[in-house]
């Protein structure tokens, strides 16, 4: 079996985001940049696949969609043990011209295994990899927190609210990937940043496509107003205004 | 042209989101001058379907049938999108939950209708279909433009709130043609555990952090959440070590949600936690660090140690209750 993993490249989790022209781009000044965390843990599971024989996978490609400044985030997911990977040289505009690109590396080489995070921490759309299975014409399933490859048959959990669903699937199918998929995040070794180097990387020129939706104009939230601060020792003078000012018990 | 509504059920009954979804749409649709269609798959009793008039709806489509029992995704879009051409659907609305999240997607490709997911305001105008919806983990919000002529949308949970406009509704049955490629996702065992509050329903959440010391002491909290009606819910660190299983994970990459009251104890603030909560009506914070961050983003703080607060808290809302 061969995985694809589709990679977001986005700004570190700790961030404190900034707008610029009047609000209608984000300030990537100083910004450090990262495999999308849902992203990362797909392509975590997805090595794991391929050291288990049992598994039977042959091989891992990440693909992403952006410009020659996410090649640092893809030479990453190289060093942490992806064989291949492809970089579709186009700025994403919405997740429907995304997940067409995405599309486009699909038609030129078959994946059995394509997964995706279920969103992206920049813009949390939940969109592309349920669009991409479309676009595809195969199944695809949603928010799923195990994968597991017994007999050449796909085992997947699946969480529903308040429990799991214990889903079979054929391949080729988009697995949309949440927590739990995989525990922690590999960190790439020496010998895994020096091989990244050499290992195959194919820039595509993008598909033809409109986006669908544009952002207008980007809003920090409203700043709150300062904590009331209430005494260990009178408990009971948070209850009575967890009741009567704040109207929430 | 219609504004579509697809109601989720679980075992046949609808939930409060369900009831928010029907009033955004009704709100949207009058000011569209549309008519709201709500489309509901799998087994409800037509009682339960006309609830949905309460808030709105004109005209209730139900799609029943065995085949309809799981959720699969392709055959879901298939029949969702059915009703959407025959309703002459302008606007699809769904829920931003992970079933919503699953549909939306494939929809927007089989439609071609340009899809905004999270969204928790109604458009600018008529003419101006800008919505405002989270981005960034909820640490920003983004204005969007629909350019499509036909949209989808997801609506962000608890965002918007619930306003009855009662409809005169009919319910019709709808049968459709079956997906070209058949069910190829199969159910082989669903695990649920009954009675417990699902944390992105929840009115109140409970939270622990690592300042709780020990999974061993979560006990207080689950006492606290038990008489309150309250999911609990914890930090990522939490959930990293194995305390607590990841659903209850809440944050940036854990759970984003939107409850009337998050309580968090021993809880710091990390920015990619305050992510995750930062849409809660009220956020109650005991700590010992005075300077932690959660006091920045909490409206109550409490400096002390939640072990020390907990049982106060516990007794004294309990002697509230009981007056």
């Amino acid at each position: 079996m061969k995985i694809l993993v589709c990679l977001s490249s986005v700004p570190d989790t700790t961030t404190k985001v900034r707008f610029r022209d009047r609000d209608r781009s984000f300030d990537a000044g100083g910004v450090q940049w990262i495999i999308n965390p849902w992203d990362e843990l797909a392509l975590t599971r997805a090595l794991e696949l391929k050291e288990n024989p049992a598994a039977g996978v042959q091989k891992v490609t990440v693909a992403t969609v952006g410009t020659a400044e996410t090649e640092p985030v893809i030479r990453k997911a190289l060093a942490i043990g992806a064989d291949d990977a492809y970089r579709v040289d186009a700025a994403p505009q919405d997740a429907w011209c995304v997940a067409n690109q995405l599309a486009m590396v699909v038609g030129k080489e078959p994946f059995d295994i394509i997964l995706a995070g279920i969103e992206s921490s920049d813009y949390n759309g939940s969109a592309v990899g349920g669009m991409l299975s479309e676009i595809l014409g195969i199944p695809s399933v949603s928010a799923i927190s195990s994968l597991t490859i017994e007999n050449n048959q796909v085992i997947l959990n699946r969480e529903i609210d308040g429990g799991k669903e214990v889903v079979h699937i054929p391949v080729p199918f988009v697995g949309i990937v949440q927590k739990g998929i995989a525990k922690e995040p590999r960190i790439a070794s020496m010998r895994g940043i020096m091989t990244a180097r050499t290992k195959p990387l194919q820039v595509l020129p993008p598909a033809a496509v409109t986006p669908m939706t544009e952002t207008v104009e980007y809003q920090l939230p409203a700043t709150k107003k300062a904590c009331t601060m209430v005494d260990p020792a009178s408990i009971g003078e948070l209850v009575r205004l967890l009741q009567n000012e704040a109207k929430v018990l | 042209m219609s504004v579509l509504v697809f109601a989720e059920n679980w075992d046949g009954k609808f939930k409060k989101q369900t009831c928010e979804l029907v009033t955004y749409a009704r709100q949207m649709a009058d000011m569209l001058g549309f008519p709201v269609t709500v489309v509901s798959i799998g087994n409800v009793t037509d009682e339960e379907l006309k609830t949905l008039s309460r808030y709105g709806a004109d005209r209730i489509v139900k799609i029943s049938g065995e085949q309809y029992k799981i959720l699969d995704n392709q055959s879901c879009t298939s029949a969702i999108a059915q009703v959407a051409e025959k309703e002459q659907a302008g606007v699809i609305i769904l829920a931003h939950n992970n079933t919503g999240k699953a549909l939306a997607p494939r929809l927007s490709v089989r439609l071609k209708a340009g899809l905004a997911s999270g969204v928790s305001s109604l458009p600018a105008s008529r003419d101006n279909f800008v919505v405002r919806r989270k981005v960034f983990s909820g640490k920003a919000f983004a204005a969007v433009r629909i350019s499509s002529e036909k949209k989808i949308l997801t609506l962000s949970q608890n965002s918007f709130g619930i306003s009855e406009a009662p409809k005169e509704s009919m319910v019709v049955s709808f049968t459709p043609k079956p997906d070209r490629t058949g069910i190829q996702t199969e159910v082989r065992d669903v695990q649920k555990q009954a009675g417990k509050v699902i944390l992105t329903d929840a009115e109140i959440v409970v939270s622990g952090g690592r300042g709780m010391k020990s999974p061993d002491n979560w006990g207080p909290l689950e006492e606290l959440a038990g008489i309150l009606g309250a999911a609990l819910a914890c930090s990522r660190p939490v959930s990293d070590e194995g305390w607590r299983p990841h659903e209850e994970h809440t944050g940036q990459t854990g759970k984003i949600i939107a409850p009337n009251l998050y309580m968090a104890f021993g809880i710091s603030g990390a920015i990619q936690h305050l992510a995750g909560v930062s849409s809660s009506k009220c956020i109650v914070a005991v700590n010992t660090d005075k300077n932690a961050p959660i006091f920045e983003a909490a409206d109550y703080g409490v400096v002390g140690d939640a072990h020390k607060v907990l049982p106060d808290l516990i007794r004294e809302i309990r002697a509230a209750r009981n007056q």
